[in-house]
C-alpha cells in the first residue's frame, strides 16, 4: 500500500520534472484515446504534433497562437498567485477586441491609431476585469462565478455589435464588420506570415510579469496575501488591493490579446473571435508553474495542440474538439502530478521503519 | 391565463436541470468539497444520455447512463482531490474544460440527429384543470424525480447520522478524522453524488428542454447550478427556490423575445447572467451570513498523517 509522506522542503528537481511527465502521460493517453476512436495513433500524434511545424510558415502560426495564451496566461498567473481565480479572461479578451477594434473602426486616419487601438483594448479588458473585482471587494461575491457570468454578457454585446450597429453595410448582411485600413492592423513581421508585434509584446510582458512577482514590492504583496491572507493583513498588506491589483492587470493582459487577435490575424470583429484562448490560457498558466517565463514555454505547447487540433481535423478528418480533450487531460496529469512536489510517495513498511 | 401557464411549465423546465445539478453540489459542498466542474458534467450527463436514448430507444437507461457518466466524470476529480491532494478549484475547471472537449468528441456524429421529447404525465380530467392541472398533474418523470430527491437530500442532510456525518466532515476534517469517520470515504460518497446529478442534470437538457444534442449545450448552466448553492446558503430548504429563480431568469427572456419586447435579443439573453451576477452579491453581501452556513472546510485539502 502506498502512502504520502510530506516533504520538508517542496522539491527542485519534482518542480520541473512534473511538467515534463504530465506531458508524457499525456501523450500516453492520447494515444489510448486515438485507439479507442479507431484511428492509427502514431499517424494521429505525427498529424497532431509534428506535421503542423514542418514548414517555418507552420512555426510562424504556433507563435500567432502561443500570443494570446501567452498574455492572458502571464495575467492569470499572477492573478493565482495572490489566489484570486479569474475564470473570465475569455470575457476580458473579447472586451479588449470590441474596445480597442471600435477605435480602429471609429477613428480618423493617423499614425497614433493602432498605439490607441492597444490602450483601448487594455483599458476595455481591465475595466471587465475591474467588475468581478469591486463585487468581490465591495460585495463578497465569488469573483470565480461573476466573471464568468461576464463573459457571457461579452459575447452577447460582441454579437449585437456585429450583427447590428457596428456591421459593414457593404458585407451582403453577413454579421461582421468591416475589414480594419491598413493603419488601423497589425502589419506581419515576416513577409507571408501571420506574425505580428503582439508576439514582441507577448514576450515582453511575460518577462515583465516576471519582474514584477520577483523584483517588485507589489509583487512580494501579491505572493503574501496568496500565500497566508492573514498574515498579509497584519504586515498591513491588503488583501483588496491584491484583488483589485490582480484582477485588473489580467484583464487588460487579456484585453491586449483580444485587440491583437481582431487587429491581426482576423482583421475586422466576426461574432467569434476566440476559440477559448482566456479559458485554454488556466491550463497554460498552471503547465508553466504559475511563472511568467514558464508560461511562454507552456504557450507554446499548448498553441501546437491548437494547430494541431485544425491540422488533423482537415488530414485526418479528426473532430477539432480533440484538441480540449488534451488540454483537459494534460491539467489534469499536470495537477496529479503535482503531488510529488510536496510529498514522497512511500510504501507502508517504509514509512513504519520511519 | 394562457401566457401565464406557459411561463409556468417553461419555468420548471427550465429549472429541473439546474435542480438537479444544485442538490449534487450541494451535497459535495456539505462535505467540504468545492466541485467547479458542473458544467463539464452536465455536458457528459447530456451527450450520453442522449446518445444512449438514441441508440436503444429507452430514456430511462439513457437517464441511468448519464447519471453513471457523470459520477465517472466526477470520480477523476476525486482521486485527483482526495487521494494526490490536488488543487480543487483547479481540478474542477480542468473538469470543466476537459468535459466540454469530450462531450464534443462522443456526441460529433449525433449532432442534428432528432429525438422524442420524454413523455409527461396525463392524467385525465386533472391534467385538464386550467393552470394548475399541466403544472402539477402534466410533468415528466424527471421533474418529479428532481422533487422527490431534493426532499430526499433535505431529510438525509437535516433528519439523518450520515447526513449529520457529512455535514461534520465538511465542518471539520480534522475532527470527524479523529471521531474515526473515514474522511476520504465520506468525500468520495459525496462527489460521485454531486457527478451523478450533475448527468442526470444534463440529460435533462438533451432529452426534455431542447430534446437533441449541441455542443456547449449547457450554456452556462452548470455555473449557474453553482451559484444556486450560494443563493441557497448551503441550506437544502432554500435549493428548490434558487433553483427555480434561476430557471425563471433564464426562461423570463425567451418570452420577453416572444412577445416582442423593444430590446435587441441579445441584451435580453444576457439577462440571466446579469441577474445570476446580482443575485449573487445580494446573498454574498452579508459576509456573516456567508461565513455562518459556508461549510468551514469548504475547499481545503484534507491529508491525514496515519
Amino acid at each position: 500500500m502506498l502512502r504520502l509522506e510530506p516533504r520538508a522542503q517542496p522539491s527542485t528537481a519534482m518542480l520541473f520534472a512534473t511538467p515534463l511527465l504530465a506531458v508524457a502521460l499525456t501523450l500516453i493517453a492520447g494515444l489510448i484515446l486515438f485507439a479507442i476512436l479507431g484511428v492509427d495513433p502514431l499517424a494521429s500524434l505525427y498529424a497532431f504534433f509534428v506535421a503542423p511545424v514542418e514548414t517555418w510558415y507552420g512555426v510562424a502560426e504556433l507563435c500567432v497562437k502561443a500570443t494570446p495564451l501567452i498574455l492572458c496566461a502571464v495575467g492569470l498567473a499572477i492573478a493565482v498567485r495572490a489566489n484570486v481565480w479569474n475564470i473570465g479572461a475569455e470575457g476580458q479578451l473579447i472586451m479588449g477586441g470590441i474596445c480597442g477594434g471600435g477605435v480602429g473602426l471609429f477613428a480618423p486616419e493617423g499614425d497614433w491609431v493602432l498605439p490607441a487601438m492597444f490602450v483601448a483594448g487594455a483599458l476595455g479588458g481591465a475595466v471587465w476585469g475591474a467588475i468581478p473585482a469591486l463585487l468581490k471587494t465591495r460585495f463578497n461575491a465569488s469573483e470565480i462565478l461573476t466573471s464568468l457570468m461576464l463573459t457571457y454578457v461579452a459575447q452577447y454585446l460582441l454579437i449585437y455589435l456585429v450583427r447590428g450597429p457596428w456591421r459593414n453595410p457593404q458585407g451582403f448582411n453577413f454579421p461582421q464588420t468591416k475589414e480594419f485600413d491598413s493603419y488601423a492592423s497589425i502589419a506581419p513581421l515576416i513577409e507571408g506570415t501571420r506574425l505580428g508585434i503582439g508576439f514582441v509584446v507577448a514576450l515582453l510582458v511575460a518577462v515583465g510579469g516576471w519582474l514584477l512577482l520577483s523584483r517588485s514590492f507589489l509583487g512580494f504583496q501579491i505572493k503574501v496575501v496568496g500565500l497566508a491572507a492573514q498574515a498579509a493583513g497584519y504586515a498591513g498588506f491588503s488583501e483588496k488591493r491584491a484583488i483589485w491589483a490582480t484582477l485588473v492587470l489580467s484583464g487588460a493582459l487579456a484585453g491586449v490579446a483580444g485587440l491583437n487577435e481582431v487587429a491581426g490575424p482576423i482583421g475586422q470583429l466576426l461574432p467569434s473571435i476566440s476559440p477559448g484562448y482566456g479559458f485554454t490560457a488556466i491550463i497554460v498558466a498552471f503547465l508553466g508553474r504559475l511563472h511568467p517565463l514558464g508560461c511562454i514555454i507552456a504557450a507554446l505547447l499548448i498553441a501546437l495542440s491548437y494547430i494541431g487540433g485544425e491540422h488533423a481535423q482537415m488530414s485526418m478528418n479528426l473532430p477539432v474538439a480533440v484538441a480540449s480533450v488534451f488540454q483537459g487531460m494534460l491539467l489534469f496529469f499536470l495537477l496529479a502530478c503535482e503531488v510529488l512536489i510536496r510529498y514522497r510517495v512511500r510504501t507502508r513498511r517504509q514509512l513504519a521503519r520511519g | 391565463m394562457h401566457e401565464l401557464t406557459a411561463i409556468l411549465l417553461t419555468t420548471v423546465l427550465a429549472s429541473t436541470p439546474m435542480l438537479f445539478a444544485g442538490l449534487g453540489e450541494l451535497v459535495t459542498e456539505k462535505s467540504g468539497v468545492l466541485n467547479l466542474g458542473v458544467e463539464g458534467m452536465m455536458l457528459m450527463g447530456a451527450v450520453v444520455g442522449f446518445a444512449i436514448t438514441t441508440v436503444t430507444g429507452h430514456a430511462s437507461l439513457g437517464i441511468l447512463c448519464a447519471a453513471v457518466a457523470g459520477a465517472a466524470a466526477s470520480a477523476i476529480f476525486g482521486v485527483l482531490t482526495l487521494l494526490l491532494l490536488a488543487n480543487q478549484v483547479a481540478c474542477g475547471l480542468a473538469l470543466t474544460i476537459f468535459g466540454v472537449g469530450l462531450s464534443a468528441l462522443v456526441g460529433k456524429s449525433f449532432i442534428g440527429s432528432p429525438l422524442e421529447r420524454i413523455p409527461q404525465l396525463h392524467v385525465p380530467g386533472l391534467s385538464d384543470v386550467p393552470l394548475i392541472g399541466p403544472l402539477i398533474f402534466g410533468q415528466d418523470a424527471l421533474v418529479y424525480l428532481s422533487i422527490a430527491i431534493a426532499v430526499a437530500v433535505h431529510l438525509f442532510l437535516n433528519r439523518t447520522r450520515p447526513g449529520l456525518i457529512v455535514r461534520a466532515v465538511g465542518e471539520n476534517h480534522d475532527a470527524a478524522h479523529a471521531l474515526g469517520y473515514p474522511v476520504i470515504r465520506i468525500r468520495f460518497l459525496a462527489i460521485l453524488f454531486g457527478g451523478a446529478m450533475a448527468g442526470i442534470g444534463g440529460s435533462y437538457l438533451s432529452l426534455a428542454y431542447t430534446p437533441l444534442w449541441n455542443e456547449g449545450m449547457t450554456a452556462g448552466r452548470g455555473w449557474i447550478a453553482l451559484a444556486c448553492v450560494t443563493f441557497s446558503t448551503w441550506r437544502s430548504s432554500r435549493i428548490v427556490l434558487g433553483a427555480y429563480l434561476f430557471g425563471f431568469f433564464t426562461i423570463a427572456q425567451l418570452h420577453a423575445q416572444a412577445i416582442g419586447v423593444p430590446v435587441p435579443p441579445e441584451f435580453l439573453s444576457m439577462a440571466p447572467y446579469l441577474a445570476t451576477i446580482l443575485v449573487l452579491v445580494l446573498i454574498s453581501r452579508k459576509a456573516s451570513l456567508v461565513r455562518m452556513h459556508a461549510p468551514a472546510c469548504l475547499g481545503k485539502v484534507f491529508h491525514s498523517a496515519g
